[in-house]
C-alpha cells in the first residue's frame, strides 16, 4: 500500500483500525518530501523532528485507545504566511526571512488540537501576491504535473505539495483566488470559505477585508473534514463568526436533484481557453443529468471586478505591510545613516518587485487627492458586485464557472505582461469581493494533459450546498483519482 | 522668524487671540484598547506587551468594550451627542514607536460630537464648543541612550486607550483656556474616565492658536503646539504664542501654518515642521474592526453611572456647608480634594473653618510640595478633629498651625499630637499667675512704662508670658491676670 496516496479521511480510518501507525505515515510523507522537494520546491521549511515527535505522541494516544479527534495522525503542510510557533514564517519574503513567531495561528492551533501532524511550511508568492508562485524569495514552485509550468498562486506550494503527495492536505490562503487557482492548476480541491468562517488570527495580513485561510485537499470529503477542524468564531478575530454549519461533513451527500445552478454567460466568453470552457460546460451537463436545473444567468459587473480588486487589495496591502520597517523583527539593512535611510534601505532590499509595486499602487490610491477617485470608487464597485450576486442568488443556489481562464501556463510566460498575469484571477476575485464561498474541483484535462478546474460559488455561509454539489460531481466522475502527478 | 527689536512702537491695532484645543486623555481602563495587556504606568520596558502591541504579523485588534463605555461617559458628561454609528480608521505614518506604522483612530465617524462646556472667567459665563471626541490607541515611546549609543523603543504604552477631545476655536484668552482645561480635567476625574495624571502623560493638550485684528471675521493663520503636559505650560504657551504672532504681524511678517514645539524650560516655542512637509495620513477604515453601533439602551446604561459633576457639587457645597462660592469652585475643581473636604466637613460643626484650612494651609502644602490631593498624608477625620480642638478651646489657633504641620509630616491624629507634645491651652490660673509674677519681676522697666500710661508695654508683657508658656496659656486668662497683678503694684 502506498500510504501517501490515501486521502485524509481514508488514512485516518486506517490509523484507527491500526492498519499502519502514525509514525509510519509521517515517515512516508517525509521520505516523499526528501525525494521530491528539491525538484518541486514546495516546502520552505521541513519540520522533520517536530513532525516525528507529534506523530509519536498521537500514536501513544491511539495505543492507549484514547478518544481520537478527526484528523488524528494526518500529516499536513502549512503555507508560510500562517504563523507557527517556533517555526520560521517567512511569507516567501526576504523581509521575514528570519521571523519566528512566538504564537500559532488559530487555524494551526485547531489543526494541532485535532491531531494533525505538521510536516512543514509551504512556499508561496511573496506575501501572497502573485498568481504563479514566481515572486517568492525562496524560489519558484514547479507544477508537479509538468516541471516547466507554474503551480498557480499564491498558494502554489500548498497545491503542489498536495498534488505530489508531499502532504496529505494543506492550508493556504485565498485573498483573490490564490488557493482555488493553484488547486485548479495542480488538479486538487481548494475551498475559499466565506469571509469570517475561519479565524484570520495568525494569518499574515495581505488584504484584511478579503483574506481567508483555505484548505487544499485531495477530495471534497477531506475538504469538509478540514473545515470541521478549523472553522468557527475566534475571540482573537472580531471578523470571524459562527454560523450553523459547524459539521461540514453532513453535506457530503450525493444529491443535486432540483438544485438550481446558474451559468453566468460573462464567465464563458472573452479570453477563455476553449478546452477549459468545454470541460466546465461538460460538468454542467453532468449536473443536469443528475437532476440539477441549469440556468443561464448574467453577471455583467465581472469586468469591473479585477480593477476594483487590485485597488482595494493593494490599498490594504500598503497599510498592512507598513509595519515591516526593520525596527522590531525581520530583515534590517546592514548600514544606514539615519532613520529614514534605515526605512528606505530595509524596505527597498527586503521586499521583492511585485510587493513594492502593490505598495506603491496602494499608497497612491489612498492618497488625499486620489482616495475618492480610486479607493472609494472601488469600494462602491465591491458593494455593487455583492448586490449583483445577491440578486443572482434569488434565482439560483449555486453558480458554476471556470476557476481560471486557462490551465497551468509555462514558467516565465506571463512575467513580462502584468495585465496578462493579473487576468488569471478574473474568475476568482469576485468571490472575495462579495465575501462568498467557492470551491474549485478538478473537472478533466486539456489536450496537454493539464487539469481543468471548475468553481462552484455559494452564498455567504452556504459552504454546505457547494460541498454537496462538489461531492456529488466527484462521486459520479470518480474525481481526480486518475492523477498520478506525472511522477 | 525674523528678528524682532526689543522695543516696539505702540500698536494701533487691537488683536484678538483665538484658541482651540485638542486634548488627549488616557482612559482608566485596566486593559489596553485592542488586547488584554495591562495599562499600568511604568514597568520594565516592553513587559506590558503581547505580539499585538509590537505589531507582529498576523495579530489582530479586538476592541475592548470598556473603552467605548468610558468614551461614551466622557461624551455624555460634556454634553455630546453619541453617534449610533462610528468607525475605526487607520492613520498611517512611519515612526519607530508606532509599532504597526499606523495608529487606529477615528476619522470621519467619531463616537461623540457637538458637545460643550460652560466656563466662567472674571464673573463672565461662556460656552466653549466641543467638536468631537474619538477613541484611539497610544503609541510606545523612544528612549535615547544617555551615552549616545542608540535609541531604544518601549512599547508598554502602545495600545493604551486614549480619547481625543477636540474643541471649537472658541477661546479668546489664556484665562479662558485655563478655565476650560481645568473644567474638563475635573469632569474626567469625577467620571473616573481618566486619572488625569499630567506628569505621567495621562492628560496632554495640543494648542491651535491664531490671532486677528479685533472685529475681523476671518480667522488668522493658525499654528499648532503639541503635547503640553501641565496647566502652567498651557497658559504660558498660549501667552507666548499669541505675543509672538502679534509681533510677527506688527512687523509686517506672515504667520506660517506650522507645528511648533513648546520648550517649557526656555519658555518659548520654536518651529518643528511647516505645512509643506505635512504628512498625508492616508486614512482608511480598518478592515480588522467592524463599525461600532451604539443603541439608546447602551447610552442610558452609561448615563446612569455618571456621578455628580463639579458644577452640581459646587452648588451643593455652597448651600449645604455655607462656604463661599469662590472656595467651593476651587475645592470642587479637584474631585479628590472635594472628596476630602466633604468627608471632613460632613462631621464637623464648623464647615467654614474646614474650608479655610483646605483653602489655606492645605493648598499651600500641596503647592509647596507639588503633591496631588490624593497624596494628603492625613485623613479628613483628622482635619475635622483639628478644627474642633480649636473650637473647643483645647488648643489655640496658633498652636493649631504647629499641629497641622506635624499632621502633614506624620499623619498622626491631632489629639494625640496635642497630648504627646503637651500643647493644650493652660487654663490653670495659679500656674499662669506664677509665670506672670516671674515676668513682672524680670521686666521692671516695662512695668514702669505701663504705670506711666504707656499701654504698649502691656502687649510686650503678654508676649513674654506667652513665650514662657510656649503659647499654650489661655490668652484671655493671661490678659485678666496680668492686669490684676499690675494693679497690685
Amino acid at each position: 500500500m502506498e500510504l501517501t496516496k490515501l486521502t485524509a479521511c481514508k488514512a485516518a480510518d486506517k490509523i484507527r483500525k491500526k492498519e499502519f501507525s502514525v509514525p509510519e505515515l509521517t515517515q512516508a510523507y517525509l521520505d516523499r518530501i526528501g525525494e521530491l522537494n528539491e525538484k518541486i520546491g514546495a516546502y520552505i521549511t521541513v519540520c522533520k523532528q517536530d513532525a516525528g515527535k507529534q506523530a509519536d505522541n498521537i500514536q501513544k494516544k491511539i495505543d492507549n485507545n484514547g478518544e481520537l479527534p478527526l484528523l488524528a495522525g494526518i500529516p499536513a503542510g502549512i503555507s508560510d504566511n500562517i504563523c507557527t510557533s517556533g517555526v520560521l514564517t517567512s511569507c516567501g519574503s526576504r523581509m521575514l526571512s528570519n521571523f519566528v513567531p512566538p504564537y500559532d495561528a488559530t487555524a494551526v492551533k485547531k489543526l494541532s488540537q485535532n491531531g494533525a501532524v505538521m510536516l512543514g511550511k509551504l512556499n508561496m508568492d511573496e506575501f501572497a501576491m502573485g498568481s504563479s508562485n514566481e515572486t517568492s524569495w525562496y524560489g519558484q514552485v514547479k507544477n508537479p504535473l509538468d516541471y516547466g509550468r507554474v503551480p498557480g498562486g499564491s498558494s502554489g506550494g500548498a497545491a503542489a505539495a498536495v498534488a505530489s503527495q508531499m502532504a496529505c492536505f494543506a492550508l493556504g490562503s485565498d485573498t483573490g483566488g490564490s488557493v482555488r487557482l493553484a488547486s485548479s492548476f495542480c488538479g486538487v480541491v481548494g475551498l475559499k470559505p466565506t469571509y469570517g468562517a475561519v479565524s484570520r488570527y495568525g494569518l499574515v495580513a495581505f488584504a484584511s477585508s478579503m483574506d481567508q485561510i483555505a484548505p487544499v485537499t485531495r477530495d471534497v470529503a477531506d475538504c469538509a473534514a478540514v473545515m470541521n477542524s478549523i472553522a468557527g468564531h475566534d475571540p482573537l478575530d472580531s471578523t470571524s463568526r459562527d454560523y450553523g454549519h459547524e459539521d461540514y461533513t453532513l453535506s457530503l451527500k450525493s444529491d443535486v436533484k432540483g438544485l438550481k445552478i446558474g451559468l453566468p454567460k460573462e464567465y464563458f466568453s472573452g479570453g477563455i481557453q476553449k478546452e477549459v470552457k468545454e470541460k466546465v460546460l461538460d460538468a454542467a451537463k453532468v449536473f443536469e443529468s443528475l437532476g440539477a436545473e441549469i440556468e443561464e444567468i448574467s453577471l455583467p459587473l465581472l469586468e469591473y471586478a479585477l480593477p476594483a480588486y487590485y485597488i482595494i487589495s493593494s490599498a490594504e496591502a500598503s497599510s498592512n505591510l507598513a509595519q515591516y520597517d526593520g525596527i522590531k523583527y525581520g530583515y534590517r539593512t546592514r548600514q544606514f545613516e539615519d532613520l529614514v535611510d534605515l526605512y528606505k534601505k530595509t524596505r527597498g532590499e527586503g521586499f521583492g518587485e511585485e510587493v513594492k509595486r502593490r505598495i506603491l499602487v496602494g499608497t497612491y490610491v489612498l492618497g488625499a487627492g486620489n482616495y475618492d477617485a480610486c479607493y472609494n470608487k472601488a469600494l462602491k464597485v465591491k458593494r455593487m458586485i455583492f448586490e449583483e450576486y445577491q440578486n443572482a442568488y434569488q434565482k439560483v443556489e449555486v453558480i458554476l464557472v471556470p476557476t481560471a481562464p486557462s490551465t497551468a501556463f509555462k514558467i516565465g510566460e506571463k512575467t513580462a505582461d502584468l495585465l496578462d498575469m493579473y487576468l488569471n484571477d478574473v474568475y476568482t476575485v469576485p468571490v472575495n469581493l462579495a465575501g462568498l464561498c467557492a470551491i474549485s474541483v478538478p473537472c478533466g484535462f486539456d489536450s496537454s494533459g493539464l487539469p481543468v478546474g471548475m468553481q462552484l460559488i455559494g452564498k455567504p455561509y452556504d459552504e454546505g450546498t457547494i460541498l454537496r454539489a462538489a461531492f456529488t460531481y466527484e462521486k459520479y466522475t470518480g474525481g481526480n483519482g486518475g492523477i498520478d502527478c506525472g511522477i | 522668524m525674523k528678528s524682532i527689536p526689543g522695543e516696539m512702537e505702540e500698536s494701533t491695532v487691537e488683536y484678538e487671540v483665538v484658541v482651540g484645543l485638542e486634548i488627549h486623555a488616557e482612559l482608566a481602563t485596566k486593559s489596553k484598547i485592542y488586547c488584554g495587556c495591562t495599562t499600568e504606568f511604568g514597568g520594565e520596558p516592553n513587559t506590558h506587551c503581547c505580539p499585538g502591541c509590537i505589531g507582529m504579523p498576523g495579530t489582530l485588534p479586538v476592541l475592548n468594550k470598556a473603552v467605548v463605555d468610558y468614551a461614551i461617559k466622557a461624551g455624555l458628561a460634556t454634553n455630546c451627542e453619541i453617534s449610533s454609528f462610528s468607525r475605526q480608521d487607520r492613520k498611517h505614518y512611519f515612526y519607530p514607536d508606532l509599532a504597526k506604522a499606523y495608529q487606529i483612530s477615528q476619522c470621519d465617524y467619531p463616537l461623540c460630537r457637538n458637545g460643550y462646556l460652560d466656563i466662567e472667567v472674571d464673573g463672565e459665563k461662556k460656552r466653549i464648543g466641543i467638536t468631537r471626541i474619538h477613541i484611539e490607541e497610544d503609541a510606545g515611546k523612544l528612549i535615547h541612550d544617555e551615552s549616545g549609543n542608540g535609541t531604544y523603543v518601549d512599547y508598554n504604552r502602545s495600545g493604551v486607550p486614549l480619547i481625543e477631545i477636540v474643541t471649537e476655536p472658541d477661546m479668546r484668552s489664556s484665562a479662558e483656556v485655563k478655565a476650560f482645561f481645568e473644567k474638563l480635567k475635573a469632569i474626567l476625574e469625577y467620571t473616573a474616565v481618566s486619572d488625569c495624571k499630567m506628569q505621567e502623560g495621562s492628560l496632554r493638550a495640543d494648542i491651535n492658536l491664531s490671532v486677528r485684528p479685533k472685529g475681523q471675521k476671518e480667522f488668522g493663520v493658525r499654528t499648532e503646539m503639541k503635547n503640553l503636559n501641565s496647566i502652567r505650560a498651557i497658559v504660558r504657551a498660549v501667552e507666548f504664542e499669541a505675543k509672538r504672532q502679534i509681533l510677527e504681524l506688527e512687523y509686517g511678517g506672515v504667520i506660517e501654518r506650522e507645528t511648533r514645539r513648546w520648550d517649557d524650560v526656555k519658555g518659548e516655542s520654536y518651529s518643528m515642521r511647516t505645512k509643506e512637509d505635512a504628512t498625508d495620513y492616508r486614512y482608511m477604515p480598518d478592515p480588522d474592526l467592524y463599525p461600532i453601533y451604539v443603541d439608546q439602551a447602551w447610552i442610558e446604561q452609561i448615563r446612569a453611572t455618571i456621578p455628580e459633576l463639579p458644577d452640581d457639587r459646587k452648588k451643593r457645597f455652597i448651600s449645604e456647608f455655607g462656604i463661599p462660592e469662590y472656595d467651593a469652585s476651587i475645592i470642587t475643581a479637584s474631585k479628590t480634594l472635594a472628596d476630602f473636604f466633604e468627608a471632613a466637613a460632613k462631621d464637623s460643626k464648623n464647615a467654614k473653618a474646614i474650608s479655610n484650612w483646605v483653602m489655606g494651609d492645605l493648598m499651600k502644602k500641596l503647592n509647596d510640595t507639588g503633591l496631588e490631593p490624593s497624596d494628603i498624608p492625613f485623613t479628613p477625620g483628622n482635619l475635622t478633629k483639628l478644627v474642633s480642638l480649636i473650637d473647643e478651646n483645647v488648643i489655640s489657633g496658633k498652636i493649631a498651625k504647629q499641629v497641622f504641620d506635624i499632621m502633614w509630616d506624620t499623619g498622626e491624629d491631632p489629639a494625640d499630637i496635642v497630648e504627646k507634645k503637651g500643647l493644650k491651652v493652660v487654663t490653670d490660673t495659679e500656674a499662669i499667675r506664677s509665670v506672670i509674677i516671674k515676668v513682672i519681676t524680670a521686666n521692671p522697666k516695662s512695668v514702669e512704662d505701663y504705670k506711666s500710661g504707656k499701654t504698649k508695654a502691656m502687649g510686650f508683657l503678654i508676649g513674654q508670658v506667652m513665650r514662657e508658656t510656649k503659647g499654650k496659656a489661655d490668652p484671655q486668662a493671661v490678659n485678666r491676670l496680668l492686669k490684676e497683678e499690675l494693679d497690685k503694684i
